[in-house]
């Protein structure tokens, strides 16, 4: 399903419930040809990889529905109070109901309204099988993942582009013997040295995040830190060291940022996080609560959180769904506009949204 | 082999055989396995036939004839079993006198349990008659001239009832030519009975006639019947009735469920379904939304793959009431497309009770109420698996 969700190019359109905001039914790998100049800093990212199942190309625009836990997401957010600790929102559910779409749907909209966006598409990436390992330079105990790294920053930098040239460290970091970043210099420079020496890149990484946490509380913008897959933080890895013997996820550097990062102790912002069995390690498939797929050290280091169950469609999310593949002639099969056709289809997803998506997909 | 010539004439005999077959054919002729010994004695050699392994293997021609039971042999069977009836009941303490067949049935099944699968391989005692195939008498008398008439046609007992049926179809013309003369034909109603009935198939007359026929012969005397038959006449129709079968009609033997009803006033209904060695039972409520909870999960958890949830839906859909009924499973065994037909056949059956008797005779025809037979066919020795032979090697 949800591979890789980089950003959503959205059309100007309204929020209301049961709207069919323009989004995507499916994880848009590129974007959309059309830029919205609302939004101008979410251009379409030259490196990634489009695929040829990708809906956003096949229907040449990328849709979201509109869906009752993200409304309910969103309501909170415009009623957060800034001076209070940010607020942890956990997205779980089962499998394939949509809480990776919602949770760009959430992003979508503080985008929007002029948010700094840390979004991690698939926290599950960072711990599973990853070419370059290489010794922390910063501490001894991690280890750097740059390749992971380097591709966060490059999304990171066209996600907010405006406001890296804002923000201005506020120490001085030296990256060796020669090269250092002063301190007042835009943020966007960190970045890019990240992104040129792919060496330092998890530390760059590491910079940025520590800079946006100390500078949000300050009130010159608001940060949304969106992380799915968020189960991998406290799960276990199939990375090994030199000598075989398998990681634990604190000693990833990444990881290890990201979690200071997930903490409650900075204000001006929030936090929403989604859950995900489909890519976790060693989870069982029918674990889908924050409980069974969090672990307790994970569900001690997230609580105090609001828990936002995102569940199958209802009757008329399935219509309109329907409605939508049917005005895309989506649907070719001669019986999918009749009564008994949605009935029968309706059965065999369960108003899955996952499952629905993948049966439409041979119709 | 080299046989130097023997006076010997039993000798020479052997040698014949020993110097022709070689293979070993089972086909005909008798062979001697043995190994000959050459012993070089003073001047001539004797032929010494030593038995190591004495294997005849005789074509019994008695035995490929049919087994002919004289009368008095069939006498003293039925003798017996008439005894051996009593005694059975004896065993069983039952009253000798009022022993049935069937009860003669139940005893020896419960003397002698079996796990057979083939039931006509289990022990059974019944009458002679019906275990000893039927043998046609000596057709001639002491004189040598034959008893029937129609002897000589070969076979007597298919041309003389072709000639008692053709008789019968004359009169009943007269008969009927008489009416219409005196005008007094009436247009008589069709035979009911032809319709839970049907002709006795070849074996059953060659079994009858205890006379082999030939398809013509059969076709034939088929063909007389029912010109017999199209004339409606009442005194034929006895004679015709001695060659028709009834036929009973399969789906009268379904159960339909009871609707039960449960403490809030739902009605439902249970039933079980099985399918290689997965059982299932399933619950299905009248009234609901179409949801399905199997083993206390639900249905799209447990069966993840579309296959399972499509023999899941094939009774709803066949009966039209996809979103109707709400249902709760319980299933174990086998994997996990035999417990998804094992839930099918056990909400088909469930259904049953739901539904109008029409609509449980289309699923009938469906196949929805049917138990699948299918099961892993045993591994037999000197192949790899059920079906599949070793690879073969020329050489």
């Amino acid at each position: 399903m949800l591979k890789r969700v980089t950003r959503l190019v959205p059309r100007a359109c309204q929020l209301d419930p049961g709207h069919f905001l323009h989004g995507g039914p499916q994880a848009p790998q590129s974007l959309a040809a059309r830029l919205d100049d609302q939004v101008p800093d979410e251009n379409p990212r030259a490196g990634s990889h489009p695929s040829e199942d990708d809906p956003v190309r096949t229907f040449n625009e990328a849709c979201l529905m509109v869906r009752r836990p993200a409304l309910e997401l969103l309501r909170h957010l415009d009623d957060t109070n800034f001076a209070h600790p940010a607020v942890r929102y956990v997205l779980y559910g089962e499998k394939g109901t949509g809480k990776t779409l919602s949770l760009c749907h959430v992003v979508h909209f503080c985008a929007k309204r002029d948010w700094l966006i840390v979004h991690v598409p698939d926290a599950h990436l960072w711990v599973k099988s990853s070419r370059g390992l290489l010794r922390s330079a910063y501490s001894r105990r991690r280890f750097d993942q740059p390749v992971e790294a380097a591709n966060w920053l490059k999304s990171f930098k066209t996600a907010n582009e405006r406001f890296l040239s804002q923000i201005k460290i506020q120490e001085t970091y030296m990256w060796n013997k020669r090269e250092s970043t002063e301190k007042g210099r835009p943020l966007g420079e960190v970045v890019e040295q990240g992104l040129t020496r792919v060496k330092n890149a998890t530390d760059a990484v590491g910079i940025v995040l520590k800079e946006l946490k100390s500078q949000s509380c300050s009130g010159a913008f608001r940060l949304l830190v969106a992380v799915d897959g968020v189960n991998a933080l406290w799960g276990r890895t199939t990375l090994k060291r030199e000598d075989k013997s398998l990681m634990a996820p604190e000693e990833l550097a990444l990881v290890h940022s990201l979690r200071k990062m997930v903490r409650n102790d900075w204000h001006g912002g929030a936090v929403v996080l989604a859950l995900s069995q489909t890519g976790s390690l060693f989870t069982p498939r029918m674990a889908c609560l924050p409980q069974e797929l969090l672990g307790k050290e994970g569900f001690d280091a997230l609580d105090p959180f609001v828990p936002i169950l995102v569940s199958n469609y209802s009757p008329e999310e399935f219509e309109s769904c329907i409605q939508y593949y049917l005005e895309n002639s989506w649907l070719q099969h001669e019986k999918a506009h009749t009564e008994e056709g949605k009935k029968e289809l309706l059965f065999l997803s369960d108003a899955n949204p996952g499952q629905l998506e993948r049966l439409c997909a041979y119709l | 082999m080299a046989t130097p010539c023997v006076s010997c004439g039993a000798a020479a005999f052997y040698r014949l055989f020993l110097g022709g077959r070689v293979s070993l054919t089972r086909r005909q002729g008798v062979w001697k396995a043995g190994a000959v010994e050459l012993q070089t004695g003073t001047g001539f050699q004797i032929l010494r036939l030593r038995h190591t392994t004495g294997v005849t293997t005789k074509k019994n021609v008695a035995a490929l004839r049919r087994e002919t039971y004289t009368v008095d042999f069939i006498k003293k069977q039925i003798e017996e079993f008439n005894i051996g009836k009593r005694h059975l009941a004896n065993m069983m303490g039952e009253d000798p006198e009022t022993f049935t067949q069937e009860d003669i049935d139940r005893a020896i099944a419960y003397l002698f349990p079996s796990g057979l699968f083939e039931k006509q391989a289990r022990p059974v005692m019944k009458h002679p008659e019906q275990i000893f195939p039927k043998q046609r008498a000596i057709q001639w008398g002491e004189d040598g001239r034959p008893f029937h008439f129609l002897f000589y046609t070969g076979k007597q007992s298919y041309y003389s009832l072709m000639h008692e049926a053709y008789g019968k179809l004359l009169e009943a013309e007269k008969r009927q030519n008489q009416l219409q003369a005196k005008g007094l034909f009436s247009e008589k109603t069709e035979t009911k009975d032809l319709i839970g009935s049907r002709w006795l198939i070849k074996e059953e007359l060659e079994e009858m006639l205890v006379e082999k026929l030939s398809d013509q012969d059969y076709a034939q005397f088929i063909r007389l019947l029912e010109r017999l038959l199209t004339l409606h006449c009442g005194a034929e129709e006895e004679f015709v009735q001695r060659f028709r079968k009834s036929v009973t009609i399969q789906s009268k033997k379904h159960l339909i469920e009871p609707v039960q009803y449960d403490e809030q006033g739902m009605a439902f209904s249970t039933s079980e379904g099985k399918r290689k060695s997965a059982k299932a039972e399933a619950v299905v409520y009248e009234h609901g939304s179409g949801r399905i909870k199997v083993n206390g999960i639900d249905y799209l958890l447990y069966f993840p793959v579309t296959q399972d949830r499509e023999q899941l839906m094939f009774p709803f859909h066949f009966l039209d009431r996809l979103g109707k009924h709400d249902t709760t499973c319980t299933v174990s065994g086998g994997g996990r497309s035999s417990q998804a037909g094992a839930i099918r056949l056990a909400v088909a059956r469930a259904l049953c009770s739901f539904v109008t008797e029409e609509e449980v005779e289309w699923m009938r025809q469906a196949g929805l109420l049917t138990a699948d037979p299918r099961v892993r066919e045993r591994k037999k020795p000197g192949q790899e698996g059920a079906r599949r032979k070793f690879t073969w090697k020329k050489r």
